[in-house]
């Protein structure tokens, strides 16, 4: 089966520094593939780049019979299919959460008051958060805040999901709430890009793991084997700090 | 008479409060009008410049930002001056309401803009990322999450510079404008005695001590809810 999105010789500079340099990734259907390595390595501009929230320089992204990197190509068409969740939830702070999940349903799908309404509701019941839908994101915990941004990322039926760092701005408390939810997405067959620094939920939940440093794929594989057999010696010694 | 009654028969006469009430009213209204008029346009063009600037397209925000410093910078006497006696050389004559109304207006813009651009500035570009990366177009985000997120952090500078701008309404005095401070100089010469200025400023209290309340109203109302 082909891939869900595949990615080629994707290069991304922010003036004269390159952040990325030349990476090539496919991820197949129902598959969760994280992206693991050390802080400035690229991961998370790797992850913008997937939807073009930043430009790259040079590549390819095959997503759904078109490369999204081709110019005149409807961008806003091609972002309602990918999901979207952020390390700082980034929530419109001026709506309720429903609000929050219906604003792209109602603008972007451009679905009635009413369906959009019902077909909100439901994505924050997926997320356990319906007795909450009327309150505000100051109002909720960070563990609730993210939780109603994948609902937000959801509505959208996106046929990928990208998470970047959804856990790393939450107190550690209200990380594994998070972490349920991307189980259960998971479960039901969701494809996904995590970006992540839980080492421990990767191992038990990736299909696929990339180990990045500095702007490349150093090595990818099944957890098992950058987890307890890595192949490089750079991978080797991060995930050996890692488990520290 | 004594000091205290020489006082109140100079600042509070009160036949020359009944003789001149008519007129102070009239200009109360006008004045109430080009302030209505100029709120509402300069808003709107200061707005709309911001939302214009925020597409980033070089030449036309170098045009914004020249027109802002340039109205920013000059005195509001100035321009209503050369509007008001320049034009008529070119074979345009406007009336003192219009080129009062024009200026005031055009000020209040430049500034207002400034505001709000400063406003669209502050937004989190995490708010833009999430929006557009729902599918969002740039406009349906900068209306749905960017503007109503910088118009409530602007409330306040908002307020302050709109009230600074419409109490330039005076100004048309010195171009026979029938607003409130005319009517009052006018009405003072004639009676000898400055009660007429007196209800002026009364007259201005009343209208803009209601514009100072309902800026800090708005300030709260707007405020989205805070855990």
């Amino acid at each position: 089966m082909a891939p869900v999105m595949s990615i080629s010789g994707l290069r991304l500079s922010y003036g004269a520094t390159e952040v990325l340099s030349g990476i090539d990734l496919d991820v197949a259907e129902g598959e969760a593939t994280f992206v693991i390595g050390p802080s400035g390595s690229g991961k998370s501009s790797l992850l913008r780049c997937c939807n073009r929230l930043e430009e790259p320089g040079a590549g390819h992204i095959q997503f759904e019979g078109q490369d999204i990197l081709a110019s005149g190509i409807d961008l806003n068409q091609i972002r309602r299919r990918i999901g979207m969740v952020f390390q700082s939830f980034n929530l419109y702070p001026h709506m309720t959460a429903l609000g929050n999940v219906r604003l792209a349903l109602r603008h972007v799908l451009k679905l009635p008051r009413d369906k959009a309404d019902a077909l909100a509701k439901t994505q924050l019941d997926r997320v356990g958060l319906s007795e909450h839908m009327s309150q505000y994101p100051a109002q909720l915990s960070g563990g609730q805040q993210q939780r109603v941004a994948i609902a937000r990322a959801l509505a959208l039926e996106p046929r990928i999901m990208l998470f970047d760092e959804p856990t790393s701005a939450l107190d550690p408390e209200l990380v594994g709430e998070v972490l349920g939810v991307l189980s259960e997405l998971k479960r039901d067959g969701m494809t996904m890009i995590v970006v992540s620094h839980e080492m421990r939920f990767a191992q038990n939940a990736a299909d696929k793991v990339v180990f990045m440093s500095d702007g490349q794929i150093v090595e990818e594989g099944p957890p098992a084997q950058i987890f307890d057999a890595p192949q490089a010696q750079r991978t080797r010694d991060f995930v050996a700090q890692a488990a520290l | 008479m004594t000091r205290f009654e020489a006082f109140l028969d100079t600042f509070f006469n009160a036949s020359v409060m009944q003789r001149y009430l008519p007129d102070i009213i009239e200009g109360f209204f006008i004045t109430c009008g080009i302030a209505i008029l100029v709120v509402l346009a300069g808003l709107a063009l200061g707005l709309a410049l911001a939302v214009l600037r925020s597409y980033r397209i070089r030449l036309v925000n170098i045009l914004i930002v020249v027109f802002v410093d340039l109205l920013r910078a000059l005195p509001p006497l100035v321009l209503i001056l050369i509007l008001y006696f320049g034009l008529p050389n070119l074979g345009l004559t406007l009336s003192g309401f219009v080129v009062l109304w024009l200026v005031l207006t055009l000020v209040l813009a430049a500034f207002a803009e400034e505001i709000f651009w400063a406003g669209i500035l502050s937004v989190d570009q995490g708010q833009w990322a999430a929006a557009r990366s729902t599918g969002l177009g740039f406009f349906q985000a900068l209306a749905y999450v960017i503007l109503p997120q910088a118009i409530r952090l602007t409330i306040a500078p908002l307020t302050n510079r709109t009230i600074a701008i419409t109490k330039n309404t005076a100004l048309g005095m010195v171009i026979g404008v029938g607003e409130l401070l005319n009517q009052a100089t006018t009405a003072q010469s004639f009676a000898g005695n400055a009660t007429p200025l007196m209800m002026a400023t009364v007259a201005y209290l009343i209208l803009f001590v209601p514009v100072v309340y309902l800026g800090r109203w708005i300030e709260t109302r707007f405020a989205w809810r805070r855990a």
